[in-house]
This record gives structure tokens, C-alpha cells and sequence, in this order.
């Protein structure tokens, strides 16, 4: 009987005392045009970096328990929990790509996005600088790296979505979405008749499908897909990222959407991919679907696939300023 | 399990199997994107002696510089092989390397390239960013780090057992090939 690793995360108080926020800090969020974000998004980035959500954690253990004692797939999914356990106590990156940084904003009337963006921008090159997170951001042609996680012309880099909302509290998500997984990401166009796919829902199972199967173990599997029927060809893609953000296991609120991913994630972990590629009954550990409306003509599906090291946290800046992180 | 110290012979090479586990000691050099089509394209001689007989693991690492100036890993995992594929076999070939480490695999022109010079490809855990780098003993040197900006750089570093699987020998074996095949088979009875 092989060594089965037991995750291990460091407690709240552990993560509160290390936060980069002082003691008892607070927002003043009827001061909005005052607010500084910088600081508790640094925090946000130091917990995204080191630390997986529970849910990606009990997925991998979970598949983990599946595999074959001793087999490969079982030892691969036994050192993710190793490195798990590693990054979190030392509150070092859980992978050397620590990806693209994606934010999604959302605030009440009165936030100025301009002046956020700044604070967010300020943040990750305070994150880069930490060695929180690697300079991932180069320039196209030249490859060039700006060193700081900075897109200096363009501000592309990092991507910060907002969106105001009519509720008081500030809710920021990140995600740190790697370069690998990121290249295993694709967009079909139905009717695609080298897959056979029509434009229903048994089409659609067939992109999913085929993009795993194509997707192999080069986006570092078990993978989390998030999936967006319709759209256009940038919204599509935006959505199924957004996706990624669900929390593994919280059910789908269509029913047919539900069922989709509840047999695809069965049938998927069927087709022998494997941790890594090498083999193995855990190729994916969930995915998201979800269905938008699209133009007559056009039917997308836009597949994005997330690594088993799925980093994303949420901090939500209360109502009263009581900042707070789910990670 | 088998340990392995590098520099690497052609003969030690030869009897590595797919499937075979291997504990990687010794120096590695790291390179990726930009260094392989450097090498391809301009065939620097400088590197000839640094790389002969050694194995190089594609990985764009986080570094940490410390006060003296030396440099310590902080992450370490591997990245995705297969950009490779268009430079590595000749790579191989022209520096004589043993072994290539990284992740999700290569194509047929590598493996071919494996075959005919005498060298592996290691697989390692992708994603294991700080358990690999907890293996990493010491950077060595570094090339290239101001022309090519920090992951892209040629890092040279010692490790000690550091952990792989053959999933590409040196008779033409591929474990990606084999799971491809058996995926695409499954694959076909999901979609029917």
C-alpha cells in the first residue's frame, strides 16, 4: 500500500497572520473616490499563488483515491498534493508559470475604474516583484520581457474585467491561467463535419470530446473546462473562462446543462488520458457549461481548459469595508 | 528505480525503456522557446561544451536573487515540450545531448532524432513547481539572461534526485503515442 499524502493547508489564522494587510485594515467604502486597492489585492495574489480553492483539492484527492495504488497516475496526482502542501507553508508560487493574471471587478456606482486599474496594475508588479509571480508578459514579435507583468503600451496585460452592479460590496476574482492550458484552449464552429458535430447538443459534446482528446496531458490534466455555447468569437472565449471560476461540485442551475456536465465528466474520465498524459481514470476533474444566445448564422463552441493547478480566489470588500478572501 | 548522474553516456542512454523511473543528478541546463530556435538557427559554438553529454529541461523557472548575488529557484516545473518539436531533434544532434525533460511529451521528428543520436526524454510532473525546485541544490551560472529575460534564459543548475519517467527511449518507445492511440479509440465509441 502506497504512502497516501494528506493535504495539509495552514489554518486561517496562519494565512491572517502572514496577510501583507495590517491588523484590523478596513475599507471606507463611503469614500469610494479615496479607496486604494492596491494592498488587498497583493494579499489576493500572495493567496492565489501558493494556495488551491478546497473544492480543486478534494478533486484531486478524490481521483487520486481511484487510481491504482502505486500506479503511475496515483503517484503523479500524490505529488500534486505533495507540492500543495509545499507552496501553501511556504507561501511560494504552486507552479513556475503562474500565468496570465485575470481579474473580474465588480462594484457599486461611484468606483472610479480608472483609478483601479492603476491600484490593480501597481499590485501585480508589487506581486512580480515579491516573487509572487513570474514577468510573464512579453512583447509579441521581439519576445522581449517588460519584467514587471506590465503591458506598457496597450495595458492589455494584466486583464481586468468590470462590471458595476447594484449591490454596496466590491467583489474582485482573479485567475492565474497558464500558458500551457491556455494552448490547449479551442473554438469550434458548428456544423464541423470532421467531427461530425451538428448544431445541438450532441454536437457540442463532440467539441468537448474532441478538444480533450486533442488536448492530451499538455495542459497539465486532470484539467477543469469551462465551456460557452453561442456567443461571438471574443465573448464566447471570455465566458468559458470566467467559468473556470465556479466552485467544482456546485450544480449547474439548467438542468440540461447538468446532466451535460455530469455525464461528460464521467464519460471523459473514461477515455485513459490521465494525470500528465501518462494514463490513468482522472483526465478531468469538472467542467462548466454554459449557454448563451448567439447571431442566427454563427454557433461557437469556446472550450477553455484550466490546468489541475486551477488558481482563483475571490476578495470581497464588505458593505462596512471588512475585507474578506476565500482561499 | 534508476539513478542517473550527469554527464550521460550514449551507452546508459541506450538501455533506459519507456516507463523506466529515474532519479536525475548532476548539472541541467534549462531552455525553452526562445533558446531553441536560437540554437537551431545560429548553432552557437559556446554552448557545445556546456551541453555535450548533459540534458536539458525545458522549464522557464521562478528565480529569486539573494543578497549576495547568487540566485536560488523558487518554482520549478516543466513546460510544454512540444513547441520544441520543430528545433529539438537537430538540437540533440548537433550538441549531443542525452536527455530532454519536460512535459506533455514530443512528436515523431524527436523521437526519431532520440533514435538516431542516443538520448531520452524525461518526463517530469507538470505543475510541480516548488516539490522540483526543492531539488534543484544550486544554480550553477546563468547565459543569456538580459537577451533573453529571466524564464527564457539559459540556467545551469544541479540536482539531486530529481524525479522522471521515460516516456520517450532511445529505440523509438513513446508512452504519448500509445495513450494518444487508445484516447482517439475510446474516443470514437463516446462520439458514435
Amino acid at each position: 500500500m502506497s504512502e497516501c499524502i494528506i493535504p495539509t493547508l495552514t489554518s486561517s489564522e496562519v494565512v491572517e497572520s502572514k496577510s501583507v494587510l495590517p491588523k484590523g485594515w478596513k475599507a471606507d467604502l463611503s469614500n469610494l473616490k479615496a479607496l486604494d486597492l492596491t494592498q488587498p489585492v497583493l494579499e489576493l495574489l500572495r493567496r492565489t499563488t501558493s494556495r488551491l480553492p478546497q473544492d480543486v483539492i478534494e478533486a484531486i484527492v478524490k481521483g487520486r483515491d481511484e487510481e491504482e495504488d502505486g500506479s503511475r497516475a496515483f503517484n503523479t496526482l500524490n505529488d500534486m498534493v505533495r507540492n500543495i502542501n509545499l507552496s501553501d507553508g511556504q507561501v511560494t508560487p504552486l507552479c513556475q508559470d503562474t500565468g496570465s493574471i485575470i481579474f473580474w471587478v465588480r462594484h457599486p456606482f461611484g468606483l472610479s475604474q480608472r483609478a483601479a486599474k492603476k491600484q490593480i496594475r501597481e499590485a501585480v508588479a508589487r506581486a512580480t516583484k515579491n516573487v509572487w509571480l513570474r514577468p510573464n508578459c512579453v512583447e509579441s514579435l521581439s519576445g522581449k520581457n517588460s519584467g514587471n507583468n506590465m503591458d506598457p503600451f496597450h495595458e492589455h496585460h494584466p486583464a481586468i474585467h468590470f462590471e458595476e452592479w447594484d449591490r454596496p460590496e466590491i467583489e474582485i476574482s482573479v485567475m492565474q491561467k497558464g500558458g500551457g492550458c491556455e494552448n490547449v484552449g479551442a473554438q469550434y464552429r458548428l456544423p464541423d463535419a470532421a467531427i461530425g458535430a451538428g448544431r445541438d447538443i450532441k454536437g457540442v459534446r463532440k467539441c468537448i470530446i474532441d478538444a480533450v482528446v486533442k488536448a492530451q496531458g499538455q495542459g497539465c490534466s486532470p484539467g477543469i473546462l469551462g465551456v460557452a455555447i453561442g456567443g461571438d468569437r471574443v465573448t464566447g472565449y471570455e465566458k468559458s473562462k470566467e467559468l473556470i471560476l465556479r466552485k467544482l461540485g456546485t450544480p449547474n442551475a439548467d438542468p440540461k446543462l447538468d446532466a451535460l456536465e455530469k455525464e461528460l465528466t464521467k464519460d471523459l474520465n473514461t477515455l485513459g488520458i490521465g494525470p500528465m498524459g501518462y494514463g490513468g481514470h482522472t483526465t478531468v476533474l469538472g467542467l462548466m457549461v454554459e449557454e448563451m444566445y448567439r447571431h442566427p448564422a454563427s454557433f461557437y463552441v469556446s472550450i477553455s481548459y484550466m490546468c489541475w493547478s486551477s488558481r482563483r480566489g475571490t476578495l470581497t470588500l464588505a458593505a462596512s469595508g471588512q475585507p474578506s478572501y476565500d482561499l | 528505480m534508476i539513478r542517473l548522474t550527469t554527464p550521460i553516456t550514449e551507452d546508459q542512454i541506450r538501455q533506459l525503456k519507456v516507463g523506466d523511473e529515474v532519479l536525475l543528478n548532476g548539472r541541467v541546463v534549462l531552455s525553452r522557446d526562445i533558446g531553441h530556435k536560437y540554437m537551431k538557427e545560429q548553432k552557437p559554438e559556446w554552448l557545445k561544451p556546456i551541453l555535450e553529454n548533459m540534458v536539458i529541461y525545458h522549464c522557464g523557472p521562478v528565480v529569486r536573487k539573494n543578497e549576495d548575488g547568487s540566485w536560488s529557484f523558487v518554482a520549478a516545473g516543466p513546460t510544454t515540450s512540444i513547441r520544441e518539436e520543430p528545433y529539438q531533434a537537430e538540437v540533440i544532434d548537433t550538441y549531443k545531448v542525452r536527455g530532454v525533460i519536460g512535459k506533455g511529451g514530443m512528436g515523431k521528428k524527436t523521437s526519431e532524432g532520440l533514435r538516431k543520436t542516443g538520448a531520452v526524454y524525461l518526463h517530469a510532473t507538470g505543475g510541480a513547481g516548488s516539490l522540483l525546485a526543492e531539488r534543484v541544490k544550486r544554480v550553477v551560472d546563468v547565459k543569456m539572461l538580459e537577451e533573453f529575460g529571466s524564464p527564457e534564459a539559459f540556467w545551469i543548475i544541479e540536482v539531486e534526485d530529481f524525479p522522471l519517467v521515460v516516456t520517450m527511449d532511445s529505440h523509438g518507445g513513446s508512452l504519448h503515442e500509445i495513450v494518444a492511440q487508445q484516447s482517439q479509440e475510446r474516443a470514437k465509441t463516446l462520439m458514435a
